[in-house]
């Protein structure tokens, strides 16, 4: 037995104690479940929209990435920042049309602007494919970074089920109130240690920041530069600004969004949260170090952990494994909350509409511990590297934007035929581009070589919105008609 | 706070401006700042370029929060 083992034990029982507590004094329907009541203040609200930068992506995800591309890896760091640019504006408006009309999830904010149930439908499905492997992403992370911490003693395949269970026991507690709490321990203990490790392990090893990039260099004189084809600066770019439009497309982002008390949080916090981001430097930091101490890895999002473990003590691997808990374990309550309220909401509400909101509830609840096995299962059966998963995700979630950003404006020209088919037509495409390892040169090959290594989301996501205006334009008579039909059918209701 | 800026169209273009800096910054100019020297405090160029720009953004959202009127104490939130 080492140190590290009973640190991680204490902040595995601290997390699911407090997720746990969080239900007090709190009368759980869903709105209360789901949303928080729309109650949270600033802090909270700031922390769940910063939850992006801390997950297990970060942790292990945006280490390895600087480990096995270098320069490259600096794009994780950009696009958090221009999509917050984007929040000043975009998440007041989602928040005041969202507390206007009591929505709880994603799907609802479709369902409502374009007055049509089945593209709620449409955007359930996409969220949640989206979503299930980013929670298996956050599963697999907490089984990684258990195991490396505990110097192997906890084996990866029992601290996944263990923390399955205990997410899953707590958010069907207190749902996206476990979060909350949690993420306040969450982000205090992951920027001591980030910033801890970040200067430590340079430092200890190089004497110094400089001394570690000058060895870098040394090694690869354009590793710190964007130096591979499959990384040019044509997938940098187009990488920042999808992931940019998508941040905020997260389906558990809108719930982020809806739980907050009012609009002017996002206006505030739109000044912070860019600097915010900066706390990934120290993340690159150790990704570099651990190119050069711990070279050879075949899986770059082992590099933190076994640097970390090579140069510093049990106890304060206990500890990085302990912030590298929390990071799977916020991010994976707000998508289990989020997808369990869409499976209720938008589909099983849809098929039973006599049911009461309490059965809707009741539901929400039973679909944590079915999603929960789901990404379970899909975590045994292995996956790609950390990143990959997650630029799936993100390709899929980006091609909501569009009809997300039309359904703000006061006449829509874009109707629930032409959104529909634009998401999916973009989510096929991405599916099959990313699933086949395609890249654009691959199938664009008259295209010039310099745009061969675009993010494969942006051919799907100009496809989208071609197919958007084109179906919009021919079947504008004809859906006139029907959301008239439609809205009166609502209105029944 | 300069009441021509604040309100008016005066005041959007300059906002709208601003929001668009960090765009220029990190994705336009990304091909021309590609290269790792020179080494500026302690970061490799293309590094230092994006941390800069980081903090910029964060300084445009600044002005832009404290120039939208919709801030101001009482604004309907």
């Amino acid at each position: 037995m080492n140190a590290a083992l009973p640190i991680l034990i204490l902040f595995f029982a601290l997390a699911v104690a407090l997720g746990l507590y969080a239900r007090r004094g709190k009368d759980m329907d869903l709105e209360q479940w789901s949303v928080g009541g729309r109650g949270f203040g600033s802090i909270i609200v700031f922390l769940l929209l910063a939850g992006e930068i801390y997950t297990t992506f970060t942790f292990l995800g945006a280490s390895g990435y600087a480990y096995k591309y270098g320069g490259a890896s600096f794009y994780i760091l950009c696009y958090g920042a221009l999509a917050y640019v984007f929040s000043y504006w975009l998440a007041p408006a989602i928040w005041r049309y969202a507390s206007k009309e009591k929505l709880v999830s994603q799907p609802d904010w479709f369902s409502k602007k374009y007055k049509s149930r089945n593209l709620a439908l449409v955007v359930t499905l996409i969220g949640v494919i989206a979503m299930v492997p980013y929670l298996q992403l956050q599963l697999t992370g907490l089984g990684i970074i258990i195991e490396e911490t505990s110097y192997g003693t906890i084996p990866r395949s029992a601290a996944i089920v263990l923390g399955g269970v205990g997410l899953a026991a707590y958010v069907v507690i207190s749902g996206i109130h476990s979060a909350a709490w949690n993420a306040v321990i969450k982000d205090i203990l992951v920027l001591i240690v980030v910033v801890f490790i970040g200067l430590y392990l340079p430092f200890h090893y190089f004497g110094g920041i400089g001394a570690m990039f000058a060895e870098v260099q040394a090694k690869s004189p354009t590793f710190l530069m964007l130096h591979e084809p499959s990384h040019d600066t044509g997938w940098f770019i187009t990488s920042i600004l999808l992931s940019a439009l998508g941040f905020f497309m997260w389906p558990h982002y809108f719930g982020a969004i809806y739980s907050s008390k009012d609009a002017k949080t996002f206006r505030r916090n739109a000044m912070f949260l860019p600097l915010y981001q900066l706390v990934l430097l120290f993340v690159f930091f150790v990704g570099l170090t651990a190119y050069l101490v711990v070279p050879g890895l075949a899986n770059g999002d082992l590099s933190l952990l076994r640097v970390v473990r090579d140069g510093l003590p049990p106890a304060v691997v206990g500890l990085v494994g302990a912030a590298g808990l929390f990071c799977a374990l916020v991010p994976g309550a707000m998508l289990l909350t989020t997808s369990a309220t869409m499976l209720a909401k938008n589909v099983y509400q849809e098929i039973r509409p006599a049911a009461t909101d309490k059965q809707v509830g009741l539901v929400a609840k039973l679909m944590v511990p079915v999603i929960t096995l789901i990404a379970l299962y899909l975590t045994f059966k292995g996956g790609a590297a950390i990143v990959n998963l997650l630029l799936l995700g993100y390709a899929f979630v980006t091609q909501l934007f569009p009809s997300m950003i039309m359904s703000l404006l006061h006449r829509n020209p874009v109707n629930k035929w032409g959104a529909g088919s634009g998401m999916v037509v973009g989510a096929v495409i991405v599916a099959v581009l990313t699933i086949g390892a395609y890249t654009v040169g691959d199938v664009l090959p008259f295209l010039p070589s310099a745009l061969h290594h675009l993010n494969v989301g942006v051919p799907a996501l100009l496809a989208n919105i071609v197919v958007c205006v084109l179906v919009s334009l021919v079947t504008r008579d004809r859906s006139a008609s029907m959301q008239e039909s439609a809205s009166r059918s609502t209105a029944a209701v | 706070m300069s009441e021509i800026h604040a309100g008016g169209n005066g005041g959007r273009y300059l906002r709208f401006t601003l929001a668009t800096l960090p765009f220029i910054g990190m994705l336009v100019l990304i091909p021309a700042v590609n290269r790792d020297e020179p080494y500026v405090l302690g970061l490799p160029f293309l590094l230092f370029w994006i941390v800069l720009w980081v903090a910029l953004t964060a300084a445009c959202m600044t002005i832009i929060y404290w120039t939208d009127p919709a801030n101001r104490a009482g604004a309907e939130g």
